[in-house]
C-alpha cells in the first residue's frame, strides 16, 4: 500500500514532468476508449495527434484555433493570479466580436487598411466593457464575479442574436441571420497566401511577451499577484485590491474581445449567431494546464487546439461522436490536477495490509 | 518503587523534513506534575500528540499503568483516562459552555445532567464557570476553564496541558496553579508543556527537557535556576541585553481619543484610546489577547483607515486616513503578528517579499530591478543572521524564528522613525528572540520611537521604557517600566487601573 505524504520542498522534476505524465495518461485512457468504442486505437491516435500536424496547411489550421485560445487564456491567467474568477470570457469574446463587426460594417469603398487597427481596438474595448460591468458590480456592490461574468455570457449571446436577427441582418442575405460579408479591406491580413493563419499569430506572440513582462518584471504585476496569493499581505503592504480587480478583469476582457475581433474579421468574415464555439470556456482549461504562466499557455493552447481539430477529424473519418473533443479536454485537466498532487507530495511504500490511519490534530 | 502511570520508551517520529522525536523516554508517576520543557520545534507537541493518540510513533513503546498499550486515536486515549487541553481552544462561539462540553460526550446523557456535573466539578476545583453562558461572551481565561472542566469530566488519570498560560493574566495563572495542585493531590498526573522557566520552577515536581527531538535532561526543577534550565533547553545561556538610558526626543506618534467600532462581530471596539510615543523610547502595550490589540494595530498601520480625523498623528501631522504605504513614506513601519500570509507571502521568495514594504528597487516607471531586489534580500539575510538557503528561498520554507528575523530585519533596515511591532518574538526560539530584542534596543538608541505589543510580560519588562495596558478596548495610563511590577500590570490587565489618572492623561 502507498501512502501520500508531504514533500519537504516542492519537486522541480515533478512540476516539469507532471504535464507530460498527464498527457501520457490521457492518451492511455484515450486508447482504451477507442477500443471500447470498437475503433482501431492506432488509427484513432493518429487522427488526434498526427493528422493535425502532417503539413503546413494543417499547422496553419492548428494556429487558427490556437490563437483565440491563447489570447483568452493569457488574459484569464492574469485575472486568476489576482484571485478574480472570470468565468465569462466567452461573453467578452462575443462582445469583442460585436464591437469589431460594427466597425467593420462602417467600411466603404474609400476606406484604407487602417480600419483593421480600428477593428482590433474595437474588439478590445468591447470585451473590456463587458468585463468592466463585472468589475463595477463587484467593486460597488460586492457581487460575486463568478456568477455575474457567467450570466453575462448569456446576455452577450442574446445581444448578438438580437443584432443579427434584427437591425444588422444582411438585406440581401435570403433572410439568414447574419450580417453582410465584410468588405475585403477589413480582412485581418494573412501571414501567407493560401493559408488561413493570419497576423493574429504575431499579435499572440507579442501578447505572451508583454504579459510575461507585466507579471514578472513590473511592480503593478507584482502587486496584483500578491493580492491573489495573500490578501492580508496585500493589505499590509498597502496594495489596492480594487485596482487588482479592475486591472485583472479589464485585461482578461480586453484579450477575449481581441480574440473575438480576430475571429470575426478573420476566418469568419461576417457576424453570425454561431460565433460562440466555447473558446472562452476551453481557455479556462488552457490557462490552468499552462500553469497560469504565459509560456506554459503557449503549449497548452496548441495542445487544446490539437484536440479540437482531432475531434473534428475523428467525427468525420471514424464516425466518433463530437463529444470526444470534450472528453479529451476533460481527461487532460483531470489527470493534470491529479499529477500535480505529486509536486507537493510523494508516494511512499508502507508495506502490505497496514491499515491507513488519519492524523488528527 | 511505585508503579508508573505512564512510561515512554524510545519513542521516535520522523516527519519528511525533521525527526520530531528521537528515542524519547519519559516516566510519569501518579499525582506527579511533570514539566516538558523545550523551545518551539523541540518536539514537545509531537510527543503529546503521540500520547494522546493523534499521531502514531514510528518506533518505541508506551506503557500505561505498567501494561504496554497502543493508542490508535484520541478516543482510545480518553477511554484509558488521558485528557488533553490544547493551546488553541476548540469551542463553538455561538453555543453555551455546557453545550460545548455536551458535544464531546455520550449523547445519551441529558443536557441537564451535564450542566449539573459541570457545576459539581467547577465547585470541587474552584473553577469559576457558568455553564449557561454562550462561549463568545467568555474571556480567554474563562474559555480555558471550560476546556479544563471538559477534560476533568472524564475523570482522567493523566491531564495534558499545552502551553496553558500563554493567554492568561498573572492572577489567572495563580488560580490555575491552585487547581492543578489540587488535582495532583488527588492522584491525577499532569503533563505540563511550557517554555516558561519561572512557571515550571514554581509548579512542577519533575522536568524532562527536550532539544531537537531528544531528551537533554531530567531534573528536579525546584533545585534548578533559570540559567541552568535554559542551558539544558537551548544549549547556551541567552545573551544579556544592554539597556542604556533613554534620550527622549520629540513626540513621534500620538493617538488621541481613538474610537473605532468593531468590524468583526467577535472583535473588540476601541473606546477612546490615547497614547504618545517619543523618539528614542520603547512603549510596551501589555494585555490579554483579544482586548483590542489587533484592532489598534490595524488602525495604526493603516490597514484599517476608518479612524476619525485627527485621532492619529505622526510627527504632528494627521495620518488617520492614510494607507500603509503613505505612512511608510513618512517613516512609520509595522511588523504584524502573522508572519505567513501577512508579513510575508508564503509562496514568494524572500527577495520578492522585500518588495512588500521596500521600494528602492522599483523604478519610477514601475519596473522591478531584479538584481537590486536580490542584493537587498541577501544583505538582510547576512545582517540579521537569517538561516536560509538564499534570497530565492520561498518564505514558507523558513522556520518561524528565521522568517521573523527576516521580516523584522526588513523593517529595521528601512531606518524607520517609528516602528510598531506586534508579538515580535511570538513562537520564536530563545536565541532568535534575543537577537530581535537587541536589534530593537539598538534602534531605540538610534532615536527611533518603538511601540511593542506583546503577551509576554517578561519581554515587555525587558525592553520597554514605559508600559501601558489595553483591556476591553480601553487603554490605561502609562507607567515607567522600572516603577511597576508584574503584579500591578497583571491587575491592570483585568481593566482595574486607577480611572481618575486616566482622565487626567486624556
Amino acid at each position: 500500500m502507498f501512502k501520500l505524504e508531504a514533500r519537504p520542498q516542492p519537486s522541480r522534476l515533478m512540476s516539469c514532468a507532471s504535464p507530460l505524465i498527464a498527457l501520457a495518461i490521457t492518451v492511455l485512457i484515450g486508447v482504451c476508449l477507442f477500443i471500447w468504442l470498437g475503433k482501431d486505437p492506432v488509427k484513432g491516435l493518429e487522427i488526434f495527434f498526427v493528422e493535425p500536424l502532417k503539413n503546413a496547411q494543417a499547422i496553419s489550421e492548428l494556429a487558427v484555433k490556437a490563437v483565440p485560445l491563447l489570447l483568452i487564456a493569457l488574459g484569464l491567467a492574469v485575472c486568476v493570479r489576482a484571485n478574480v474568477w472570470n468565468i465569462g470570457a466567452e461573453g467578452q469574446y462575443l462582445l469583442g466580436a460585436v464591437a469589431a463587426s460594427w466597425v467593420a460594417m462602417q467600411a466603404g469603398p474609400g476606406t484604407g487598411r487602417w480600419i483593421v487597427v480600428a477593428i482590433l481596438l474595437a474588439g478590445v474595448i468591447g470585451g473590456a466593457i463587458w468585463s468592466g460591468i463585472v468589475a463595477f458590480l463587484k467593486d460597488r456592490f460586492n457581487a460575486n464575479e463568478i456568477l455575474v461574468s457567467l450570466m453575462l455570457v448569456y446576455v452577450g449571446q442574446q445581444l448578438l442574436d438580437f443584432l443579427v436577427y434584427g437591425p444588422w441582418k444582411d438585406p440581401d442575405g435570403y433572410n439568414f441571420p447574419q450580417t453582410i460579408t465584410f468588405l475585403s479591406v477589413t480582412k485581418i491580413p494573412r501571414l501567407m497566401v493560401g493559408y488561413r493563419a493570419n497576423i493574429g499569430v504575431i499579435i499572440a506572440i507579442v501578447a505572451v511577451a508583454a504579459l510575461w513582462v507585466f507579471l514578472f518584471r513590473t511592480y503593478r504585476g507584482f502587486q496584483l499577484q500578491v493580492g491573489g496569493m495573500a490578501p492580508a499581505a496585500a493589505r499590509y503592504a498597502g496594495f489596492s485590491s480594487r485596482s487588482a480587480l479592475w486591472i485583472g478583469l479589464l485585461i482578461s476582457g480586453g484579450m477575449a474581445g481581441l480574440a473575438g475581433a480576430l475571429e470575426v474579421a478573420g476566418p469568419m468574415g461576417q457576424l453570425t449567431p454561431y460565433l460562440s464555439v466555447g473558446y472562452g470556456f476551453a481557455a479556462i482549461i488552457v490557462a490552468f494546464v499552462g500553469r497560469l504562466h504565459p509560456v506554459g499557455i503557449v503549449f497548452s493552447s496548441l495542445l487544446m487546439s490539437l484536440f479540437y481539430i482531432g475531434g473534428e477529424l475523428a467525427q468525420s473519418r471514424l464516425g466518433l461522436p463530437k463529444a470526444m473533443t470534450s472528453v479529451f479536454q476533460g481527461l487532460l485537466l483531470f489527470t493534470l490536477l491529479g499529477c500535480d498532487t505529486l509536486i507537493l507530495n510523494r508516494l511512499r511504500w508502507i508495506g502490505v495490509g497496514k491499515p491507513k490511519h488519519s492524523e488528527e490534530a | 518503587m511505585t508503579e508508573l502511570r505512564l512510561e515512554l520508551n524510545g519513542i521516535s517520529k520522523q516527519y519528511p523534513a525533521v525527526k520530531a522525536n528521537d528515542g524519547v523516554n519519559l516516566r510519569v508517576t501518579p499525582g506527579q506534575i511533570h514539566a516538558v520543557l523545550g523551545e518551539n520545534g523541540a518536539g514537545k507537541s509531537t510527543l503529546m500528540k503521540i500520547i494522546y493518540g493523534a499521531v502514531r510513533p514510528d518506533e518505541g513503546e508506551i506503557r500505561w499503568n505498567g501494561k504496554p498499550v497502543k493508542i490508535r486515536n484520541p478516543h482510545e486515549a480518553r477511554a484509558l483516562g488521558i485528557s488533553m487541553v490544547f493551546q488553541h481552544f476548540s469551542l463553538f462561539d455561538t453555543l453555551t459552555a455546557a453545550e460545548n462540553v455536551w458535544l464531546g460526550l455520550d449523547r445519551s446523557i441529558p443536557l441537564a445532567r451535564v450542566i449539573q456535573r459541570i457545576r459539581e466539578v467547577a465547585e470541587e476545583f474552584g473553577l469559576d464557570v457558568d455553564p449557561l453562558r454562550p462561549v463568545h461572551t467568555l474571556s480567554v481565561g474563562e474559555r480555558q476553564r471550560v476546556e479544563i472542566v471538559r477534560a476533568l469530566l472524564a475523570k482522567p488519570q493523566l491531564l495534558i496541558l499545552d502551553e496553558p498560560t500563554s493567554v492568561l493574566t498573572p492572577q489567572a495563572v495563580e488560580k490555575l496553579f491552585i487547581t492543578l495542585n489540587q488535582l495532583s493531590q488527588q492522584g491525577c498526573s499532569i503533563l505540563y508543556i511550557s517554555h516558561k522557566l519561572n512557571e515550571i520552577r514554581t509548579l512542577c515536581h519533575h522536568c524532562t527537557v527536550l532539544r531537537g527531538g531528544k531528551v537533554t535532561g531530567e531534573v528536579d526543577p525546584t533545585q534548578e535556576t533559570n540559567a541552568s534550565l535554559s542551558r539544558l533547553m537551548i544549549g547556551a545561556e541567552p545573551p544579556e541585553l544592554k539597556h542604556r538610558e533613554a534620550h527622549l526626543g520629540e513626540v513621534a506618534l500620538a493617538v488621541k481619543g481613538l474610537k473605532l467600532p468593531k468590524q468583526d462581530p467577535y472583535g473588540t471596539s476601541l473606546s477612546g484610546i490615547s497614547l504618545e510615543v517619543r523618539a528614542g523610547e520603547i512603549l510596551g502595550i501589555a494585555g490579554v489577547s483579544g482586548n483590542g490589540q489587533n484592532e489598534l494595530m490595524a488602525a495604526l498601520s493603516g490597514e484599517d483607515r476608518r479612524s476619525p480625523e485627527g485621532s492619529i498623528e505622526l510627527f504632528g501631522q494627521d495620518i488617520s486616513h492614510d494607507g500603509p504605504d503613505p505612512r511608510r513614506k513618512r517613516g512609520l513601519h509595522f511588523v504584524p503578528e502573522e508572519r505567513l500570509g501577512r508579513g510575508a507571502v508564503p509562496m514568494l521568495s524572500l527577495a520578492q517579499n522585500t518588495l512588500l514594504t521596500r521600494h528602492e528597487s522599483v523604478s519610477r516607471t514601475g519596473w522591478i530591478h531584479k538584481s537590486e531586489v536580490l542584493k537587498l534580500a541577501e544583505s538582510l539575510i547576512q545582517r540579521f543572521n537569517v538561516a536560509a538557503p538564499g534570497p530565492h528561498a520561498p518564505a514558507k520554507s523558513l522556520s518561524g524564528g528565521n522568517l521573523q528575523k527576516f521580516i523584522v530585519g526588513r523593517e529595521v533596515d528601512a531606518a524607520p522613525r517609528v516602528l510598531i511591532l506586534s508579538q515580535p518574538t511570538w513562537g520564536v526560539d530563545v536565541g532568535a528572540a534575543a537577537t530581535i530584542r537587541a536589534e530593537l534596543l539598538e534602534l531605540r538608541d538610534a532615536g527611533c520611537a518603538l511601540l511593542v505589543v506583546s503577551e509576554e510580560l517578561d519581554e515587555l519588562f525587558e525592553i520597554s521604557d514605559r508600559l501601558v495596558v489595553i483591556a476591553q478596548g480601553q487603554m490605561s495610563p502609562s507607567i515607567p517600566a522600572h516603577e511597576t511590577t508584574v503584579e500591578q500590570i497583571g491587575e491592570w490587565m483585568s481593566g482595574l487601573w486607577p480611572r481618575e489618572a486616566a482622565h487626567v492623561q486624556a
